[in-house]
């Protein structure tokens, strides 16, 4: 005889499964018992939100699937933004959460949430296990559902004497489980695809809008191979940087709000929009009705919902970014670059107008982004909170591959950045993870602390420091008189908080002690905290404006980045 | 604006119609009438969706609930050749007397069943589409409609 706690073990294994993020509590306790002599690694954060950022930061690292376990009630409740962010951004998790026993569900219990129904809108599916013969089956299907078509959060709700039936193995249910509703199409169709190949070979203007569904299909190399083959410019969503790199002739760059000013251009100019993987967030086309506005619309994505969402497109393409992609170059009988007066007009943008820095002796953190960016190569993987250091690091770390950049994008997610990249470091230990992070977005889960301390995380916390809610005061500053509601921070030692859990740290506060300070960081081998006191009313730009064309942007090319 | 009927075959497993029905109320999108009950096999049940909406509205509405890993099937048999029907059951204000046999001759009219019979009132049973059903409604209202129940509509494809 078998208890559900034990078959639930069994079946994280057969998945694969090497490490998982979690908070006890009483309801899986079973589970916990059984982690205690198990070799499956479990690592105990300090917030269950942490858990499931942590799971997912895993995932954006290495392409598996990311696992959580957190108990019933408010444990599972803590969850629910973590698994929001993961669903928004197509991201594989699988949640487990602990529940009342069957016999006390829908009774307001102790610690009851009814957390299927709860998470119904923020995940791609859930299951309420009510029977222990269930559990391989259920967890074999949440992870296909999971890591399959366009990927996403699954959650298992487990009650708790679920957890402790003991069950005949010769009783458990097989775990080719049937999922007769759920068949995503991968394979593009091929007269769809030639259609899209006559309109490349008629355009005189192409352009590749790249999002983060080449970065979930592996289809960075397809996409290199697809844009060199017509010689086509590329741009990428703020979820797709890192699809092509950063040096390569072709990229542009990231294109919407805080987006390139030359990719900005060259989406208002082109004459065929070829979209890959992404899906017209607002973020990304402005006031939609200005966005390629001349173009004609290609469309490839693997989920069919997003054809046709926000803009109908003139050939769309439903399948996966690698299949189709490489389909397209494999059935491509003219090659070459036809369309050199572009090419060469995108690349005068470009030269024209770069992002820029201010060179005034002052402590800039796009300075500090790019000197990271030096030290490292371009290497690494860097982890964002939300906010303005978000954007910088977008706009100035030079990535180039993908899952090197991990940022929450749909929802984004204050708190999201630390724990993921705790999460990024067990995904890839040995590569160097740095988080970069506002002093508002670091305080929202900085008792993860505790975590880095205990397992000893060799991340590398890189705070850029404004004590400003940074973006909503630059929001503030350019669109409501600046009048600083609620945004100022008052300074915070972070360097001795970091002390206190036995981390080490430093604060910077001039631009020659940038450089030192990050060797010395990623020169250390355990975890290292850097305070970088930066310009503190410092803006992002370029900036479109809510509800303008994307062209229309202010703080263009300009030298001093604090006057738009 | 047209009025699309979906016929949504899905798993008969607890919580599948919350999850149609709030993905509905999620994206704003307004249910006209949604009708639910196992069908030909016992494991499957089938829903019969009524929305209001322009084309593109309806095909997010499809594809959107195709996401949805419990629904097998969606069929829009709006175009198609098809027969629909909705259950009514009126109680109507009936004196003994002149109006309780105007009623009943209306009732006859329209092929309803009296199903039940009381001092004060009386209990009418209709079938059919959507119109035969507001028609009789509007006969019966001079008399006084106490309470008035509709099933919402079922479709099934012709042939
Ligand atoms: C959980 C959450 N709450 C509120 C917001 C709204 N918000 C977006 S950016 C931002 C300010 C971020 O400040 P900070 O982390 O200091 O970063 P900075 O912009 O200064 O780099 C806020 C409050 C959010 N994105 N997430």
């Amino acid at each position: 005889m078998k208890t559900g706690a034990a078959l639930l073990i069994d079946s994280l294994k057969e998945e694969g499964v090497k490490v998982i993020f979690g908070y006890p509590g009483g309801s899986v306790l079973p589970v916990y018992d059984e982690l205690y002599d198990s070799d499956l690694r479990h690592i105990l954060v300090r917030h269950e939100q942490a858990a499931v950022h942590a799971a997912d930061g895993y995932a954006r690292a290495s392409g598996k699937v990311g696992v959580c376990l957190s108990t019933s009630g408010p444990g599972a409740c803590n969850l629910v933004s973590g698994i929001a962010t993961a669903n928004m951004d197509s991201v594989p998790v699988v949640a487990l959460t602990g529940q009342v026993p069957t016999g006390m569900l829908g009774n307001d219990a102790f610690q009851e949430s009814d957390i299927t129904g709860i998470t119904m809108p923020v995940t791609k599916h859930n299951y309420l296990v009510k029977d222990a013969k269930e559990i391989k089956r259920v967890v074999s299907s949440a992870f296909h559902i999971a890591g399959t078509g366009r990927k996403g959060p699954v959650l298992i709700d487990l009650p708790k004497d679920v957890l402790t039936q003991a069950v005949d193995p010769k009783d458990v249910l097989s775990k080719d489980a049937e999922l007769r509703g759920y068949k995503p199409t991968l394979k593009g169709h091929s007269r769809q695809i030639k259609k899209a190949l006559d309109m490349i070979y008629e355009a005189k203007k192409p352009l590749v809008y790249a999002g983060g569904g080449v970065i979930s299909s592996g289809a960075s190399e397809e996409l290199k191979e697809f844009a060199e083959l017509f010689c086509i410019p590329v741009t990428t969503t703020l979820m797709g940087l890192g699809a092509i790199p950063c040096d390569h002739p072709l990229n542009l760059g990231m294109l919407g709000m805080h987006g390139t000013e030359y990719a900005n251009y060259a989406v208002t100019e082109c004459d065929l929009l070829i979209a890959v993987g992404a899906r017209f967030d607002d973020r990304v086309t402005g006031n939609i009705k200005y966005f390629a506005p001349n173009a004609k619309i290609i469309h490839m994505d693997i989920d069919p919902a997003e054809i046709g969402k926000n803009v109908c497109p003139d050939v769309p393409i439903v399948g996966d970014a690698k299949l189709v992609l490489s389909e397209l170059c494999k059935m491509a009988e003219k090659k070459g670059c036809f369309c050199e007066p572009w090419v060469k007009q995108v690349k005068t943008w470009r030269e024209n107008h770069p992002l820029a820095i201010a060179d005034d002796g002052k402590l800039h953190p796009q300075y500090v982004i790019r000197k990271l960016s030096e030290i490292l190569d371009s290497g690494g993987i860097i982890v964002s909170e939300v906010g303005q250091n978000q954007m910088w690091a977008a706009q100035h770390y030079g990535f180039r591959r993908p899952r090197q950049w991990i940022s929450s994008g749909g929802l984004g997610t204050m708190g999201f950045g630390f724990p993921a990249a705790i999460g990024a470091c067990f995904a890839k230990p040995g590569e160097t993870v740095v988080v970069i992070a506002g002093d508002g977005s670091f305080q929202m889960n900085i008792q993860e602390l505790g975590t880095v301390a205990q397992y000893e995380v060799p991340l590398k916390m890189v705070i850029l420091d404004n004590m400003y809610l940074g973006m909503v005061r630059q929001w503030q500053e350019l669109f409501y008189d600046r009048r600083y509601s609620y945004t100022e921070l008052p300074p915070v030692d972070f360097v001795g908080i970091a002390k206190a859990y036995g981390i080490k740290g430093m604060l910077v506060d001039s631009v020659k002690e940038v450089e030192p300070a990050l060797r010395k960081a990623v020169d250390y081998e355990g975890p290292y905290l850097l305070d970088f006191r930066i310009e503190r009313e410092e803006n992002v730009f370029p900036m479109v404006p809510a509800g303008a064309a994307i062209s229309e942007m202010i703080g263009k090319h300009c030298k001093n980045a604090g006057e738009p | 604006m047209n009025q699309h009927i979906l016929s949504v075959l899905v798993e008969n497993k607890s919580g599948v119609l919350a999850r149609v029905s709030g993905l509905f109320s999620r994206r704003g999108f307004n249910i006209e009438s949604l009708a639910v009950g196992t069908c030909e096999t016992p494991d499957m049940s089938r829903i019969t969706i009524v929305v209001d909406g322009d084309d593109t509205h309806i095909e997010q509405v499809k594809k959107q609930l195709n996401k949805l890993i419990d629904v097998i099937k969606i069929t829009d048999i709006t175009e198609n050749e098809h027969v629909e029907r909705e259950l009514s059951l009126i109680k109507v204000h009936a004196d003994p007397g002149i109006q309780r046999s105007e009623i009943m001759q209306v009732a006859g009219i329209f092929r309803a069943n009296i199903i039940d019979v009381s001092q004060k009132a009386l209990v009418l049973e209709i079938t059919g589409d959507s119109e035969k059903i507001l028609a009789i409604k509007d006969l019966l209202e001079p008399y006084g409609i106490i309470e008035l129940v509709r099933t919402g509509r079922v479709a099934l494809q012709r042939g």
